[in-house]
């Protein structure tokens, strides 16, 4: 059996969960798997770089920030009132007809060819580095202006303004 | 490596299309269904995760770098995006006392 299916049919099966799992805790820790076989993809893929940006930036530091604001929150003590069971069969035939949307303009395409990979150093970071830094040079430089204010924002939204809590 | 890399030969892109395809529709089910706003926050992840694999299956696919630097650019764009988002989930929460969001529908008007 080929390993994408299984790995792309855990990778379902763990999403399902992220968004059916009663405790929030549990939604991160399957969060954490989901991303987990996102990484197995990529260096299936032979996207090594971005296999182990995948690995440290998602699963090490977004997840553990997610994982530390619900801690954070004391939302033990009173559980999640679910939705309406009208709500929620409306959101799931919402949701089912982008994917139908989509199956059914695939299959217009008919039969696709493989994925092969023409350039075994593609994924690499000596290949990466070079196109980041020729001609995404620019964005690559606002990107840090957009990380800078990120902080920022963050710093002053996340404070306690002294005027109202005094 | 090279033994692992020969798996996805046979793989169609189409494949590739329909599983990015299925966990976005999971995440926009996700952010429908759920009333919890750190759940529905998750639920905007996957569906940036999912789109990020199916760029870097379409860079493979065409042998063109370019895509996986735009899932480098996706990627920090979401770390920031999280840092506010979470920033302001705390915010309403230290207001509220709680991060659901039918306790925010004063938006509403």
């Amino acid at each position: 059996m080929n390993t994408f299916y299984f790995i792309a049919f855990l990778s379902v099966f763990f999403a399902i969960l992220v968004i059916s799992a009663k405790n929030p805790v549990h939604s991160i820790l399957y969060l954490i798997l989901t991303f987990f076989t996102f990484t197995v993809h990529y260096i299936l893929l032979n996207a090594q770089f971005l296999a182990i940006v995948n690995f440290i930036v998602y699963m090490g530091a977004i997840l553990v920030l997610f994982l530390y604001t619900l801690m954070l929150m004391n939302l033990n003590k009173e559980s999640e009132q679910p939705k309406s069971n009208l709500i929620k069969i409306a959101a799931v035939i919402g949701g089912g007809c982008f994917l139908v949307t989509i199956v059914a303009a695939l299959r217009t395409f008919g039969h696709s060819e493989p994925v092969i990979l023409k350039d075994p150093n593609l994924g690499l970071v000596k290949n990466l580095g070079k196109t980041l830094f020729n001609e995404y040079l620019l964005p690559f430089e606002i990107s840090s202006v957009l990380l800078l204010s990120a902080m920022v924002g963050a710093v002053l939204l996340a404070t306690k303004d002294p005027k109202t809590t005094a | 490596m090279e033994h692992l890399t020969q798996t996805i030969q046979t793989v169609p892109l189409n494949a590739y299309i329909l599983l990015s395809s299925v966990i976005f529709a999971i995440g926009v089910i996700g952010v429908l269904v759920r009333r919890n706003a750190i759940v529905i926050f998750m639920s905007v992840e996957l569906m940036l995760n999912a789109v990020n694999l199916l760029l870097t299956a379409f860079s493979v696919y065409l042998g063109d770098s370019s895509g996986q630097v735009f899932v480098f650019f996706i990627m920090a764009l979401a770390a920031a995006e999280v840092a506010i988002g979470l920033a302001i989930i705390v915010m309403i929460y230290r207001n509220t006392n709680s991060i659901d969001i039918n306790v925010l529908n004063r938006l509403k008007w």
